[in-house]
């Protein structure tokens, strides 16, 4: 029987802010009007209505020269150009995958822009669309590139490259896509012994560092014999218990951040990380590292 | 106690709220980390919770989506223990069918349905505590989950209560007593910025001379509640902003 079960009552919940002091800018609120001059062009979150731009999301207003848009502190992820992105197939369909990857619909994975085993120039015959589900099937998770948008607003993903691909072992943690910070690189060879994905949707990828040489069967391999050790997975799953960590404090997750939370929770057993006040604190450390690392 | 008496000569009503005065309400957001939105609100010891999945593709039955339209899916459910009589079944009767569709219809009317096609809108709300007004208190919770999850909506909507009181008063937001003790009760859910009705429902027949005079404390009654969920929101972007470092938002953050 395990002998410390926590129970709390719900007035003892914990607050997880962690508030900086620092300024506020201005909020805006649906319904709000941002300005009564017809010469600013509308964005995202935004409408007009007898001739004075209004807000249609709570947030924080964005200028861009004439262009007025208030971005939301939530919503679903919308799609660009060049992100890397985690998802998971949902559908075999004829000549493409449908994988959810967080976005308002479901995004499109055509079998033309996956690599097939057997190298780049190879033709594609009939033979591959019958053995669809034989490379990616329903529940497989991948990581995969953002190749364009469609008009719709779904996505069109690709994996030309041996970066992307089918993911074998490890633990996909969901956060909020606006808690993903913009950067260049998205796959991050952590020092504490794991591999980890910051998917721009959202979707974080964990797994261990596995030593095979990269061959050109293009990702569709799943290594799950390897036997991952002990201190192997309690490192994944401490990691993953800060990202969720950091995530309950709505901080912004990137390299630098989960590495900074990984060692301030060193002090914590990887399961005393769930308990709420050691994820305030995790995330009070977390952010006075990171605030010496800016001001000093 | 008869009817007449809701409103006591000092002009306090049963709980010692004057005519105009609304119950207390308290609300928060994102109080769950599955849907894409959610909030709480408390108006008196009305309890509601609110749950907003979306907008994402359509699953089940793929005829329904639409070209032009985001699809709008509301349940209401009332908890089984929320009534003094314990309740057989929280969904699926007649009631919660009917005000499913209400819900439905005064969230349309906000929601920008054009700009998501294909795709679909989930909206869950479950009473905890009914103490009179669950209505309006399901589409302010509603409004305040849609907000949260981000969809863009084009002002607040807000409900509210009203009835009349004394034969010719006219008092707001209106508790289980005195909708038990009082006559007719008139739900009007507004948009309060643009004074647009989206949906008026009155429980009994009034005398149409007293129609005007409940109908402005009705929409004051929403006037108000939308000011009061207005500064809940604020406040919670606030508590969120300050965490993220307003980084996610575009606002310059030194490295």
């Amino acid at each position: 029987m395990p002998s410390n079960i926590q129970i709390r009552l719900a007035t003892d919940r914990v607050n997880y802010t962690i508030a900086l002091n620092q300024r506020i800018p201005k909020i805006y609120t649906p319904g709000e009007v941002i300005t009564k001059q017809n010469e600013f062009m509308r964005g995202h979150g935004t409408y007009e209505e007898n001739g004075d731009l209004k807000a249609s999301v709570a947030g924080v207003k964005e200028e861009i020269n004439k262009l007025i848009s208030i971005r939301p502190l939530k919503c679903r992820y919308n799609g660009e150009t060049g992100d890397v992105v985690i998802g998971r197939i949902t559908e075999v369909q004829q000549k493409r995958w449908k994988v959810d990857t967080n976005s308002r619909l479901d995004s499109i994975l055509l079998l033309s822009s996956v690599n097939l085993p057997g190298g780049e120039l190879r033709r594609r015959s009939a033979e591959d669309e019958h053995m669809m589900r034989k490379y990616l099937q329903e529940g497989d998770l991948i990581s995969a590139e953002v190749q364009n948008v469609f008009s719709d607003g779904s996505l069109s993903l690709h994996t030309r490259s041996l970066k992307y691909g089918k993911l074998s072992q490890g633990v996909l943690v969901k956060v909020s896509p606006t808690l993903i910070k913009r950067s260049k690189t998205r796959f991050h060879n952590l020092p504490v012994g794991a591999n980890i994905i910051l998917g721009n949707n959202g979707y974080i990828w964990i797994s261990p560092i596995m030593n095979v040489e990269e061959s050109s069967v293009g990702g569709f391999v799943q290594n799950l014999e390897e036997v991952i050790s002990k201190p192997e997975r309690e490192t994944i799953s401490r990691l993953r218990n800060c990202i969720q960590a950091l995530a309950q404090c709505k901080m912004m997750l990137y390299d630098t951040s989960v590495l900074y939370a990984y060692e301030e929770s060193l002090k914590y057993d990887v399961k005393e990380l769930l308990i709420p006040e050691a994820i305030v604190d995790l995330g009070i450390l977390t952010q006075e590292r990171i605030s010496m690392l800016t001001s000093g | 106690m008869s009817r007449k008496e809701l409103i006591s000569k000092v002009g306090l009503r049963l709980d010692g709220r004057r005519a105009d005065e609304l119950r207390r309400i308290r609300c928060k957001l994102g109080v769950f980390s599955e849907p894409d939105g959610s909030a709480y609100i408390e108006q008196g010891l009305t309890k509601v919770l609110a749950a907003v999945y979306g907008p994402h593709q359509v699953r089940g039955n793929r005829l329904k989506a639409q070209a032009d339209a985001v699809i709008i899916n509301c349940q209401f459910s009332m908890a089984v223990f929320s009534t003094s009589e314990r309740k057989k079944r929280p969904r699926g009767d007649r009631k919660s069918t009917e005000l499913s569709l209400h819900l439905r219809q005064a969230l349309i009317a906000a929601i920008e349905v054009e700009k998501y096609p294909w795709s679909q809108i989930d909206v869950y709300v479950e009473v905890l505590h009914a103490d009179g007004g669950i209505f309006p208190a399901c589409v302010n919770a509603a409004t305040l989950a849609l907000i949260d999850a981000g969809i863009p909506i084009k002002e607040y909507v807000c409900a509210c209560t009203a009835s009349i009181a004394n034969n010719n008063q006219a008092m707001v937001d209106i508790s289980h007593e005195e909708e038990i003790l009082g006559g007719p009760t008139l739900t009007i859910v507004a948009l309060p910025m643009s004074e647009k009705i989206v949906l008026m429902e009155m429980s009994q027949r009034f005398h149409l001379d007293h129609l005007k005079s409940v109908l402005e404390k009705a929409l004051e009654g929403c006037k108000n509640t939308k000011n009061i969920l207005d500064q809940a929101v604020q406040n919670h972007i606030v508590d969120v902003g300050a965490s993220t470092g307003w980084a996610s938002t575009g606002e310059k953050v030194k490295r």
